[in-house]
């Protein structure tokens, strides 16, 4: 089933999804297992991969250090390609990547999405390629099979998102404000304005991240988005209180 | 130019979405100001009044006579107001800001000479800044980071990555995603998405013009062969954009030869054709990186020329043979730095005295009929730390041991 009919399907059972990130090879392959388990344990819906990049200009201190020490520890490609493969046989939700141009025109764009697909990824996320850039790359991806997930900012006009929203599918990722991940947002009426705006550009499911930290939060955005993304904080749970930690950061997130 | 930004292959904009409303804005403000006569007769006013253009093109009989071939002729940027090209860039930058109406200006720095020539725009146009820098590089260029402060800025050191100044711009990048509305990224060369590479090199093209009116008038003719180093590409590009036309000069980019070619201890990305085809910061260019595209460590002893990437407009030029790369070693380079101080009393800066080496090793091929320029992009002050260790001075170090006791050190 394509990425859309999977977020719907399940949607038509929660009031919102929760979506998760992980940065792969950190701290190690062997807890990401760990971690990704604890987390499908907890009834999160969808996870994102992060294969690792030395410039991530995205992404804020937390996940920053993360993609370091997972390179200086000698994660490769390849090795992020295998275990996606193994996550996606092991656990029956939809499993994405997350990475930079770099990594994929590095692979081979379409040698990476052919292995993107053998392994069974659904969607991929590049935040730093605007379809002004990565048309066909994005045109190829939906060809295959793997939905390209576009990202909408708060600076983005309604003219903007609706061009946008026309070169993705799955979903649309609204980063909850400026900046990078990491830093807190502020769940608040600007914050609804603009998932309102984001609402009206398009009719694919709306996930919202950045800064979501607290069961607050999530009951914030039920209502106005489709799925909850957690990041950075998760990565701070785990190196704080590890792994076993990360059940019951998700359970009290969830309300359960 | 084939597509918006893109020189052959390489440039673009490969920017996060909340930069694309930034970028649009920037562009057109850009397009106005180049449409207006008046803004480029404003900014060489400027330069004129406030820098010390045009800089002077210096013969150098004692080198020429010594070397044996070309006349050598040196482009004096480092007369200019806080010693390199740099400040020709910046105060463009900042003659648009003022018609964009921002108020804040941040910008990277490697070598610290555009930190420092961003820290003393903002104070001449009242603007607040903020310099990120490698933590390697703070503790490389210390004389440097002392006047950021004293001229006003908050210099920011950077403790992730390899420290320099790869990391300095991917650090920047991520102030701006969140303060773009009243801040301007001020990037310091030739590099990083569209507009930036045109834009740079629009104002370094200052260079390029002034010296090739003045060799003609020197000389009577083109030279044989112009020089400059290539950290980003900015002042090679700067000083080459005059004479692309002038398909009989040979126009040559030194970079950093570091340790060697062959030693994994270099920022050569074109001349030891050890960059590949990628994406990152922005843009599209050769970056020195491994087979799965991550970036490599660098290494020069000149701060300035430590870099992954390099101008998509170079990268070009190489590609269509206009272009000529080679490198300089780290003590290739300290040689012609002592040679050039002792034979002219030049002092180049570590970045410049690339282009000087490895001039120094060509001119004998010509005739002393011909002529060469060096592209001096600064002067060595800054680099007194480095030098004065390079050749391991023992008074400045008895001087370095008496102020430490003096500091209670
Ligand atoms: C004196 C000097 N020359 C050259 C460079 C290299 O930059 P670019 O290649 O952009 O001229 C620097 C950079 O900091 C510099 O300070």
């Amino acid at each position: 089933m394509a990425l859309e009919e999977r977020i719907r399907a399940l949607r038509s059972k929660k009031d919102i999804l929760l979506m998760t990130h992980i940065v792969l090879g950190y701290p190690s392959l062997a807890v990401n297992r760990r971690v990704i388990k604890a987390m499908v344990d907890a009834g999160v819906d969808l996870i994102e991969l992060q294969i690792p990049f030395s410039e991530p200009m995205a992404d804020g201190p937390v996940i920053l250090k993360a993609n370091q020490v997972a390179i200086e520890s000698g994660i490769r490609v390849a090795a992020c390609l295998d275990f996606a493969r193994e996550m996606v046989q092991a656990h029956p939700i939809p499993f994405l990547f997350m990475t930079y141009c770099n990594i994929v025109f590095r692979h081979g764009e379409e040698a990476f999405l052919d292995r993107a697909v053998a392994a069974g990824i659904k969607g991929v996320i590049l935040p730093d390629l605007p379809p002004e850039e990565g048309a066909d790359f994005l045109a190829l991806a939906r060809a295959k099979g793997v939905a390209p997930i576009l990202i909408y900012a708060p600076t983005s006009t309604g003219a903007r998102m609706r061009e946008l929203a026309g070169h993705a599918a799955g979903f649309i990722y609204c980063v909850a404000r400026k900046g990078v991940t990491g830093k807190a947002t502020r769940f608040d009426a600007d914050l609804a304005v603009y998932l309102g705006r984001c609402r009206a550009a398009t009719s694919l499911p709306l996930a919202v991240g950045f800064g979501l930290r607290s069961r607050e939060d999530v009951q914030f955005l039920t209502g106005k988005a489709d799925i909850a993304v957690v990041g950075s904080e998760t990565i701070r749970v785990v190196d704080r209180d590890g792994p076993d930690a990360v059940g019951p950061f998700l359970a009290g997130l969830l309300g359960r | 130019m084939n597509r918006q930004g893109y020189y052959g292959r390489w440039g673009g904009a490969f920017i996060p979405e909340v930069l694309h409303e930034t970028f649009r804005e920037l562009n057109a403000a850009f397009a106005a100001a180049k449409a207006d006569p008046a803004f480029w007769t404003g900014y060489v006013d400027l330069m004129a009044t406030y820098s010390c253009r045009p800089t002077p093109l210096t013969h150098c009989p004692n080198l020429s006579r010594a070397l044996g071939g070309a006349q050598i002729y040196v482009k004096r940027e480092d007369l200019n107001h806080t010693g390199a090209h740099k400040a020709n860039n910046v105060m463009g930058q900042g003659l648009l800001m003022q018609r964009m109406g921002k108020t804040r200006v941040i910008a990277e720095t490697g070598a610290g000479q555009h930190g420092v020539a961003t820290a003393t725009m903002a104070a001449r146009f009242g603007f607040a800044c903020t310099i990120y820098m490698g933590a390697e590089d703070v503790r490389r260029q210390r004389p440097n980071v002392f006047w950021m402060e004293k001229l006003g800025a908050q210099v920011v050191p950077v403790t992730d990555g390899s420290q320099t100044l790869k990391d300095a711009i991917n650090e920047a990048f991520r102030d701006w995603v969140t303060n773009m509305s009243d801040t301007h990224y001020c990037l310091g060369t030739v590099c990083g998405p569209h507009p930036f590479p045109e834009m740079v090199g629009y104002f370094q093209g200052l260079i390029g013009q002034e010296a090739r009116r003045q060799i003609l008038t020197a000389c009577g003719r083109l030279p044989a062969r112009v020089y400059a180093c290539v950290g980003g590409g900015s002042n090679a590009y700067g000083i080459m954009s005059g004479f692309l036309d002038d398909s009989r000069v040979e126009l040559i980019g030194v970079e950093a030869g570091g340790l060697g070619l062959d030693s994994g201890r270099h920022a050569a990305r074109i001349a030891g054709r050890h960059g590949q085809a990628g994406v990152a910061q922005g843009y599209r260019t050769l970056f020195l990186q491994d087979e799965d595209g991550q970036m490599q460590d660098t290494h020069s002893v000149a701060a300035g020329l430590d870099y992954i990437g390099v101008s998509p407009i170079l990268a070009d030029l190489a590609e269509a043979g206009r272009v000529r790369f080679a490198a300089a070693t780290d003590q290739e380079v300290l040689l012609a730095l002592d040679r050039t101080m002792k034979a002219e009393g030049l002092i180049p800066a570590l970045e410049s005295a690339h282009a000087f080496a490895h001039a120094f090793k060509e001119v004998g091929e010509l005739s002393p009929e011909e002529s060469v320029i060096i592209n001096m992009s600064g002067r060595g002050d800054k680099d007194i730390f480095t030098i004065a260790h390079a050749f391991g001075d023992p008074s400045w170090q008895a001087f370095i041991r008496e102020r430490g006791r003096e500091y209670g050190a």
